[in-house]
């Protein structure tokens, strides 16, 4: 029965090279490329983390029909709405500001991005930050708005599973829908070239 | 326009997946990695055992008091060796390998162009030290909460990527960083 829940060297290798492989491959460790998403000019972002999400939920449900997998013995987030609301608007923040967000600096450094390396120390200057003003003041904003009922929408509401990936699927059709209408109507996707060539080139070229 | 990468690698520049494919396969890792391991993928879980470790050996004292950090030095332990330091290890082997063979690997401070050098590294450095703080304060960031959680079809996950995405369209709005 699945999960086999290794936690080896040998299985974050393998999932951490397949993860940076698609994740630059998909034009990810380009700061040019990810932000073009706030612009509304290449929606890349939302279209590969959409696809994803529907196609993992998917297998999953798949696989816990088919009795291969144990859901309940996956890690799932503690749902802890303010904790998570308030992260998510400096994370994004963040990936704004400064070009990539935690995974994707990574890719950014390793395929030649100083800049990015510099993100990565911005990364370690805000984690000791956020450790030196930890306390029972940043405890207890962490803890507001906790959903007592469940982490998922299916224990919290008692949500089928089947509708909830019912709806992701038509979300992820309206998302290419809607991507690809604001792709054509302005500079269109960030190609590689552009890409590799740095942000700006193609405003001076 | 000339492909630019030759420069660095001589490899001719390869165009980036189609974002549907990048999806699927992207989904089909995330789902390889619950199977396996009984979690997701993330990245900020590995920035901060860093910083636990990097604390430690400048600041051994103040690391190991420290209410966040302190538990994962006490008793001379190594807060690196661990799954997700491997993972992002290979996340660095992956991108490198990717980014050679498409001609894609290139020395730069991307954004100098754009913004000016000085400015773009203090975009990066200030982009950073948010997104640092944030992913803690949300115990997880884009990859590990936001991915991985909605696989799970978890609320956390779902709430951190609405306001992840308004926060960078609004951000986005008022400063050009890169």
């Amino acid at each position: 029965m699945w999960p086999l829940n290794d936690a080896g060297a040998m299985s974050g290798l393998v999932c951490g090279v397949l993860f940076g492989y698609v994740l630059e491959n998909a034009g990810f460790g380009s700061p040019c490329k990810l932000t073009a998403q706030f612009s509304m000019r290449d929606w890349s972002v939302f279209k590969v983390m959409f696809t994803a999400i529907v196609v993992a939920a998917t297998g999953l449900y798949a696989l816990e029909l088919a009795g291969l997998l144990a859901i309940d013995n996956l890690f799932v987030p503690t749902s802890l709405v303010m904790a998570s609301a308030v992260g998510g608007v400096l994370v994004g923040a963040g990936f704004a500001i400064g070009g990539y967000c935690p995974g994707t600096s990574v890719v950014g450094f390793f395929s030649g991005r100083l800049d990015a390396l510099v993100f990565i120390v911005g990364l370690l200057l805000g984690t000791w930050v956020f450790a030196g003003l930890y306390g029972p003041a940043i405890e207890a904003v962490m803890s507001m708005w906790e959903v007592e009922t469940g982490d998922t929408f299916m224990d919290a509401w008692g949500i089928p599973q089947w509708l909830l990936i019912a709806i992701l699927f038509a979300a992820l059709i309206g998302v290419f829908y809607a991507g690809s209408w604001f792709e054509r109507r302005g500079r269109g996707p960030v190609q590689a070239d552009e890409a590799v060539a740095g942000a700006g080139s193609a405003d001076a070229a | 326009m000339n492909a630019p990468a030759s420069a660095a690698t001589g490899r001719p520049v390869k165009p980036f997946w189609n974002p549907l494919v990048a999806g699927i396969v992207l989904g089909l890792v995330l789902l390889l990695t619950f199977v396996w391991t009984g979690h997701g993928l993330g990245a900020t879980g590995a920035s901060t055992r860093l910083a636990a470790w990097l604390g430690n050996e400048v600041a051994p004292a103040a690391t190991q008091a420290n209410e966040y950090l302190g538990g994962m030095v006490e008793d001379g332990a190594n807060p690196l060796p661990s799954w997700i330091t491997w993972q992002v290890v290979g996340v660095a082997i992956g991108a490198l390998f990717a980014a050679f063979m498409g001609g894609r690997l290139r020395v730069q401070l991307d954004g100098a162009k754009s913004v000016g050098s000085g400015k773009r590294i203090a975009t990066a450095l200030i982009g950073g030290l948010l997104s640092g703080f944030g992913a803690r304060v949300a115990a997880g960031c884009t990859s590990g909460l936001g991915l991985s959680g909605a696989a799970t079809l978890g609320i956390a996950a779902f709430v951190f990527l609405a306001t992840f995405f308004a926060s960078g369209l609004i951000m986005h709005r008022i400063i050009k960083g890169v």
